[in-house]
């Protein structure tokens, strides 16, 4: 048995589809080459296996989600995260604020911030700049967005540059997506302890 | 120069500005996000949702965010299904449970839960056009808050 998460941790949950993943078995060849399945490797996340069901959208979406939070930009990969992070406790997806406060932790070596983020919730104190990017990712995560010249006016007293907010819009943005993937298609699960121990 | 994209266009990020020129760092992700409303809008595999009704509800998702201009791009390839791109249309049966659900997915994420995937299931609605449903809201979201960002730099850029 494992029980369904509600509350915001860092430690990674379970992800269990509420729809039936696409089998290895029975794929089509454009799922099998979407899902970069080999002999060599054929080991596919039930997350994965669930986006086959929409083979076009999972092969565009995977090189540009590593674009996004990867590629060489203006923002650092640790501000990129909260931005993520921003959008995940905006839309409560569970899942995606855990890997996202577990990658912020261990490109920062340190966790306080997202300690004090799950504990305290968007009110947290943090640094002058983390403020700023976390409170504009989180403003247009809202729908309809409440980002406005203010946000941007913050970002800029914060001395982000242009290139840096423009990776801040994209990371957000792309949250927008990911968490109405993630928190709508699965449950974030944790096995049970077994009982007496 | 970079290609004609949506996003650009919508956010009003002119040839030649700063911002343009800061989109057009070595990187993909602007035209992947082209790439990416092609995929989804247009896919050669639609299931059980045509390019027309896809279009319908880009532009209902759209006008729930407040973006007008955009919705009306989408509401021209719309055809029949034009109607429910307004977001005060309920619809009936499938219909109904669809618009329910995709307005739901777009401004109230965080409510969303196991029940409703249920729902939509027990309509009759197979799993992958779940996922579909999904990856087009999701697209949206994304593809709207891309535009609202850029459109909000330009701000800063001045």
């Amino acid at each position: 048995m494992s029980r369904v998460l509600r509350k915001f941790t860092r430690n990674v949950p379970h992800w269990q589809p509420r729809v039936v993943p696409v089998d290895l078995k029975q794929a089509t060849e454009a799922q099998l080459d979407a899902l970069q399945v080999t002999p060599s490797n054929t080991k596919v996340s039930d997350y994965v296996l669930v986006l086959a069901h929409d083979v076009e959208s999972l092969k565009v979406r995977s090189p540009l989600f590593n674009a996004i939070m990867y590629d060489r930009g203006g923002m650092s990969r640790a501000e990129r995260e909260l931005g993520a992070l921003a959008a995940s406790m905006v839309n409560h997806c569970i899942y995606c604020a855990a890997v996202h406060a577990a990658r912020h932790a261990q490109l920062e070596k340190s966790t306080e911030l997202t300690d004090r983020l799950f504990r305290e919730g968007a009110a947290a104190e943090m640094s002058p700049r983390d403020r700023a990017i976390f409170d504009f990712a989180a403003a247009l995560s809202d729908c309809p967005s409440t980002a406005g010249p203010e946000q941007v006016q913050a970002l800029r007293e914060a001395g982000i540059t242009e290139a840096e907010a423009l990776d801040l819009v994209l990371s957000a943005a792309l949250f927008g997506w990911a968490n109405r993937l993630m928190h709508v298609l699965g449950d974030p699960v944790r096995p049970e302890e077994p009982a007496g121990n | 120069m970079l290609p004609e994209t949506t996003a650009l266009a919508a956010a009003g990020i002119d040839a030649g500005s700063a911002l343009e020129a800061a989109t057009a760092r070595p990187r993909r992700d602007i035209r992947m996000t082209q790439a990416a409303e092609a995929a989804v809008l247009r896919p050669a595999e639609a299931g059980a949702w045509g390019h027309d009704l896809r279009a319908a509800l880009a532009a209902r998702i759209a006008r729930l965010n407040g973006e007008e201009a955009l919705a009306q791009g989408y509401a021209t390839a719309a055809g029949a299904h034009v109607a429910l791109a307004d977001p005060a249309a309920r619809g009936e049966g499938v219909t109904a449970a669809v618009l329910g659900f995709m307005d739901k997915v777009a401004a109230r994420t965080r409510e969303v839960a196991a029940g409703d995937i249920a729902a939509l299931q027990a309509t009759g609605i197979a799993d992958p056009d779940i996922v579909r449903l999904c990856e087009l809201n999701a697209f949206l979201a994304y593809q709207i808050r891309v535009i609202q960002g850029l459109r909000l730099l330009k701000g800063l850029a001045a």
